[in-house]
């Protein structure tokens, strides 16, 4: 019988990533109600010590696999790995981050488990005993709950949705020999290329300021810039603006571009196509900018402001700087 | 060269969805049915790919009846034949189903590259291509911008948050491919009179020799959660007034900044 809830911790850069915190929080919350243990799969070159800093997180036991052969991620190597730990173990839950990495990995596994998997989900419950999954689907026009007919039932947590909880537990290390031979893998990182240091991935931002058509030219994204610089935020824009070429197609939102959900999104010039509102609408906050009082985009907004952006931007700018001094 | 594109039927975006009143499902009454626009673009890479080394594009699609159009679609587009899985036990189809299925139909079809969405819009599980790829035991490169082939190798651009990767794998391998890749081209009326005559097999689950059984399934469906009606911010109503009601009620009543 399956039993345990486990999670598969991201790092990179020898650190683990935020996501990792929200996974054990949420693992240790679920496993408080079904009385099991907390464990965690930690994949990597050097990471034997980030076992103890999980277990701050409630996580009992860390199965580490320590090898210079997964180091870049790989999907192979790294899917190989955590299914070897999964299928020696027979746990009954896996969460792992819906992370760009995160989501290739668990789809692989899906396949090297014959297993179930939730995509992206904002909510994981126990219900009447069982593992209940919710997700958004049809670009959040409606929500799923999923439940599972195979171990491990497998879900994937929206990054920043779950809250991170404190819970001391021993992190005690299990070292595992994932059997992954380097030169057998079929894949490899031929290069990396960093983007301009500092830029933070709307994906994973806090707060997004985002533009549209309505910024009139790659030019018009200065202000945006500025205000993003005051606030810690990251700048997004709309398909519009992409498709003309004045912003790089990472940092489109929408239903062909991230799905994001900040604290904060701002909205500058974009009159809210439902492709676009596909993207942003689980944002817990939207303010809006735009001049056509009847720009869609105001159905979603908490807060509205129907100016012209170019005046409305800087002197929003000032003020936060006033405010946040 | 030989490569595979799986094609996935799908509500436009436009799409208002309805969830059923029991939750059972959504109500598809009205809806228009169009090719998964991340498929659109692995159509057109594998048109791209056959215009530069020859050989032949095979379409895979599971789907109902209506999902015919859309093979047709991309046979229009200049693919030359197309694999129709259709069978009602497939319906509620979750990825390792669909995915068992589609390995099934490929396995009978040379190829070097596969190519699929990065995600379906309706489920957007983005999971089936890297299930497909562990099934027919290949690898795969996910989620890329740039595809190039070079005879027993692919490399693709992968951007991860802050960075791309480039990568390199053997082939045949599955590429799944998202927006930035090229620009799907449409179809052209000779290319639609075409597509009319091209080979198209239809397939159900027993001729695959696969079982219907889903490992997750959508247990209930439900409306998202309605927002609260926001706030026009009129202030003095001078933008500099406007800006500084704002700047206020975000520190203070949502305590973001
Ligand atoms: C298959 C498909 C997928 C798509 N996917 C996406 C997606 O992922 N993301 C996405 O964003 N879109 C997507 N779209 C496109 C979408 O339908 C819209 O075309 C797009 O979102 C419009 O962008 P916009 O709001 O910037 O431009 P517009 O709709 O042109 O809006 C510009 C707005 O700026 C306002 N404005 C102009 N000047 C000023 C000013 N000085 N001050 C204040 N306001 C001003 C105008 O009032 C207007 O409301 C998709 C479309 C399709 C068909
Ligand atoms: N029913 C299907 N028929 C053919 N291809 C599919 C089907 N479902 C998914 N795919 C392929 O897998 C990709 C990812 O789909 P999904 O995992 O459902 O988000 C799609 O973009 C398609 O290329």
């Amino acid at each position: 019988m399956a039993k345990g809830v486990w999670i598969v911790a991201e790092h990179r850069d020898g650190a683990l990533r935020k996501v990792s915190f929200e996974l054990a929080s949420t693992a240790r919350k679920l496993a408080d109600q079904t009385g099991d243990e907390v464990a965690a799969v930690v994949v990597g070159s050097g990471v034997e010590a980030m076992a103890a800093e999980l277990g701050k997180y409630g996580v009992d036991k860390v199965f580490v696999a320590d090898n210079a052969a997964f180091e870049p991620y790989t999907t192979d190597a790294h899917a190989a790995a955590v299914a070897k730990a999964v299928k020696d173990n027979d746990p009954a839950i896996l969460l792992v981050g819906a992370s760009v990495q995160g989501k290739d990995l668990a789809a692989a596994l899906v396949g090297k488990l014959a297993a179930g998997l939730a995509t992206d989900c904002t909510d994981v419950k126990i219900a009447d005993g069982k593992f209940v999954a919710v997700r958004p689907m049809y670009a959040g026009k409606c929500f799923g709950e999923v439940v599972f007919n195979a171990a491990p039932a497998m879900a994937s947590l929206r990054p920043n949705v779950f809250p991170i909880v404190e819970t001391a537990k021993a992190g005690a290390v299990v070292k595992f020999d994932a059997g992954v031979d380097a030169g057998a893998l079929k894949t490899k990182v031929v290069e990396v290329q960093k983007e301009a240091s500092g830029k933070i991935d709307v994906a994973e931002a806090n707060i997004i300021v985002s533009g549209g058509r309505g910024m009139k030219g790659p030019e018009g994204y200065g202000i945006l810039e500025e205000l993003a610089g005051v606030l810690g935020a990251a700048v997004g824009a709309s398909r519009a603006a992409v498709d003309a070429g004045w912003r790089p197609q990472s940092d489109q939102v929408g239903q062909t571009g991230k799905v994001v959900s900040p604290n904060l999104y701002i909205a500058c010039g974009i009159s809210g196509a439902i492709q676009h509102l596909a993207g942003m609408s689980s944002s817990k906050y939207i303010v809006a900018i735009n001049k056509d009082n009847e720009a869609p985009i105001f159905a979603k907004a908490d807060y509205g402001v129907v100016d012209d952006l170019f005046k409305v931007v800087p002197a929003l700018t000032a003020e936060c700087k006033k405010l946040m001094a | 060269m030989n490569i595979v594109a799986c094609v996935k039927q799908v509500p436009d975006t436009e799409a208002q969805i309805k969830v059923k009143p029991d939750g059972s499902g959504i109500d598809e009454g009205g809806i228009k049915w169009v090719m998964n626009p991340y498929d659109e673009f692995g159509v057109e890479e594998a048109l791209k790919m056959k215009e530069k080394f020859g050989g032949d594009v095979t379409i895979v699609c599971l789907g109902p009846a209506r999902a015919m159009e859309t093979i047709r679609t991309a046979l229009a587009m200049g693919a030359d034949k197309g694999i129709h899985i259709n069978d009602p036990a497939l319906e509620n189809a979750d990825a390792y189903t669909t995915a068992s299925a589609l390995a099934a139909a490929i396995k009978g079809v040379p190829y070097d590259v596969i190519l699929c969405g990065q995600r379906a819009i309706d489920d957007d599980s983005g999971q089936v291509g890297s299930v497909l790829a562990e099934l027919l035991g290949i690898p795969q490169v996910t989620v890329v911008t740039k595809v190039d082939v070079d005879g027993q190798k692919v490399k693709v651009v992968r951007p991860i948050e802050g960075a791309q990767l480039v990568i390199e794998s053997s082939l045949p391998a599955v590429v799944t491919v998202t927006k930035g890749l090229n620009e799907p081209r449409y179809a052209s009326l000779p290319g639609i009179m075409k597509a009319k005559k091209k080979p198209v097999d239809v397939k159900d689950a027993a001729a695959l020799g696969i079982s219907a059984d889903a490992k997750a399934k959508v247990g209930k469906f439900i409306p998202p959660p309605a927002r609260p009606p926001g706030k026009i911010i009129c202030a003095d109503d001078t933008p500099e007034g406007k800006a500084a009601e704002v700047a206020k009620l975000l520190r203070e009543e949502a305590k973001v900044i």
